[in-house]
């Protein structure tokens, strides 16, 4: 079938300053893991909709009595199949894989990164690091989508290689969807900000859980006026970040450490425009109120908060859909996923001061340079969750405030 | 501070393939079987890169008629020549992973007219018509 979609070669993904330089077998790798995630989703992962219902429904049924109807029994329902297994296995060890081929690329030159950024980053008021914060337990608890210490942790002195790991694996994990710089989110929000408001230029923006800066970068670039503001609890991805965006010519964003639980260093309704990329579901239960509150707090009248997320679970959603999209929280180390996509978060908004007439949300997919790489809204296969297409919860503050 | 040429402080290979903190979910009845599929699926992640290398110095060998190992690190396939390479994988990962497909197929029937009769019942079947 020549429709058939491929990723492009990994020779394509941006070369900026701190990029890892991988060697021939290295890209290799990567290829490979993207046609590995690519079948994985588009042709193993809908047997598992069938050995639902051709087989572990009737078997839960026989044994209980009745069909599932919690996720619970969901997970009791499927996990003696053997076909779910096999996916489930083969999923988890592609991401343990894309973890090790990332650390191999990155780490056998690590003086040489960590060189690069320390030349970007040296005495640079734009990079504000604080030593003393401690990185929250829903960061520590676990590493996350299973990437062997996490965010925060530091191997040499002034460390990079989780940010750089970070970076170079996003091609393998989507497939290339997120285009040259794996900024198809960033694009896709500056798309959106520029359909909806021509000439539109807020003055100051803030980016909560940046990680490697990925997804502001592009805001900067379209936005060169505005001074931006990203914040992350991870040094490590912090000062990549900051290495990363000077090397692509962006001067506009001043890298923070900080959580974004408590940001008391910034002013009431200073920020007129306020986002985060796939970071709720990151956090935890007592932490999210925390910082959907600190958001409140900083918006400026007339600004725009945009939380871009996976859909919320709710009473429509059937709940096969609501188990496969759970995978992540038991299988993937993201262990407030569940929980998180469970809540209802214009609630959670309202509680802490939004207006509910403010609200809405959008859904987007990643803007990449078509020529080269896959569009994710052209794309019809459901992965339930890690294809780059979002669901955006937007809030506005539009009115006067009875601050 | 390190110097970028300076022998590194670290065993790179060892903390590439360190763990995750988090317990790690058992997915098979048996840990054994968990713990083939680990090393299967990097066996075949291995082979497809070797694949690809070959696939490299065939090009680069066709090309040129000669190569050095330089040209083999820097090569750059072209889009149509990527296009090529990704389909080749495509084929490689449904050729190693066949056993899923012909299983899908089955649940897919299932699910649409029934379960698929054994040999034994159709080979009784036919004894008897």
């Amino acid at each position: 079938m020549d429709d058939r979609q491929v990723p492009p070669d990994y020779n394509e993904v941006g070369q900026h300053g701190v990029f890892p330089k991988a060697n021939h077998d290295e890209r290799a790798r990567f290829n490979f893991l993207a046609s590995l995630n690519g079948h994985l989703s588009r042709q193993v992962l809908p047997g598992v909709a069938s050995a639902f219902e051709a087989r572990a429904v009737k078997k839960f049924s026989a044994e209980q009595g009745h069909e599932p109807q919690t996720l619970k029994e969901m997970r009791e329902c499927m996990k003696s199949d053997g076909y779910y297994q096999t996916w489930s296995s083969m999923r988890r060890n592609s991401m343990e894989m894309r973890q090790q081929a990332g650390r191999s690329l990155v780490l056998r030159q690590i003086n040489d990164i960590n060189s690069r950024a320390r030349t970007l980053n040296d005495n640079d008021e734009q990079l504000q690091l604080d030593p003393s914060l401690t990185v929250p337990h829903y960061v520590s608890a676990v590493d996350i989508h299973c990437m062997p210490g996490c965010y925060y942790t530091e191997l040499t002195e002034g460390d990079v290689s989780a940010g750089a790991n970070y970076d170079c694996g996003l091609f393998a994990t989507t497939g290339g969807m997120l285009g040259r710089y794996s900024d198809g989110g960033g694009q896709a929000i500056v798309q959106w900000l520029q359909n909806k408001q021509e000439d539109y230029q807020p003055k100051r923006i803030l980016d909560i859980g940046c990680t490697v800066g990925h997804n502001i970068v592009p805001l900067a670039q379209a936005f060169p006026e505005s001074e931006i503001v990203a914040i992350d609890v991870a040094a490590p991805v912090l000062r990549y970040a900051h290495a990363r965006a000077r090397s692509l010519g962006v001067n506009n964003i001043t890298f923070v450490q900080a959580n974004a639980e408590n940001l008391e260093q910034f002013e009431d309704g200073s920020f007129d425009l306020i986002i985060s990329c796939m970071f709720l579901h990151e956090t935890s239960s007592k932490a999210l109120p925390r910082i959907l509150g600190e958001t409140h707090r900083l918006l400026a009248i007339g600004g725009r908060v945009l939380h871009v997320e996976q859909p919320q679970y709710d009473q429509s959603m059937p709940l096969f859909e609501k188990f496969m999209r759970d995978w992540d929280t038991f299988n993937n180390n993201e262990p407030f996923w569940g929980a998180m996509h469970d809540m209802d978060l214009y609630e959670e908004m309202v509680k802490v001061g939004f207006d509910r007439s403010q609200m809405t949300s959008v859904e987007i997919a990643a803007v990449v340079d078509e020529s080269i790489f896959p569009s994710a809204a052209n794309d019809e296969a459901e992965d339930y969750g890690r294809k780059p297409t979002w669901h955006v919860y937007v809030a506005a503050e539009q009115t006067e405030q009875s601050t | 501070m390190s110097n970028p040429d300076s022998p590194l402080d670290i065993d790179h290979i060892a903390e590439a393939g360190r763990k995750a903190k988090g317990k790690r979910p058992q997915f098979f009845n048996l840990e054994e079987s968990e713990r083939l599929m680990a090393i299967l699926m990097a066996v075949v992640g291995e082979l497809a890169v070797t694949r690809q290398r070959l696939d490299t110095l065939e090009r680069l060998l066709e090309k040129n008629g000669t190569l050095n190992r330089e040209a083999i690190e820097s090569f750059h396939p072209d889009t149509t020549e990527a296009r090529q390479r990704g389909l080749m994988q495509q084929e490689y990962i449904s050729r190693v992973l066949r056993i899923l497909q012909q299983e899908k197929e089955s649940l897919e029937q299932t699910t649409k007219s029934g379960p698929e009769k054994s040999l034994e019942q159709v080979s009784s079947d036919l004894g008897k018509s």
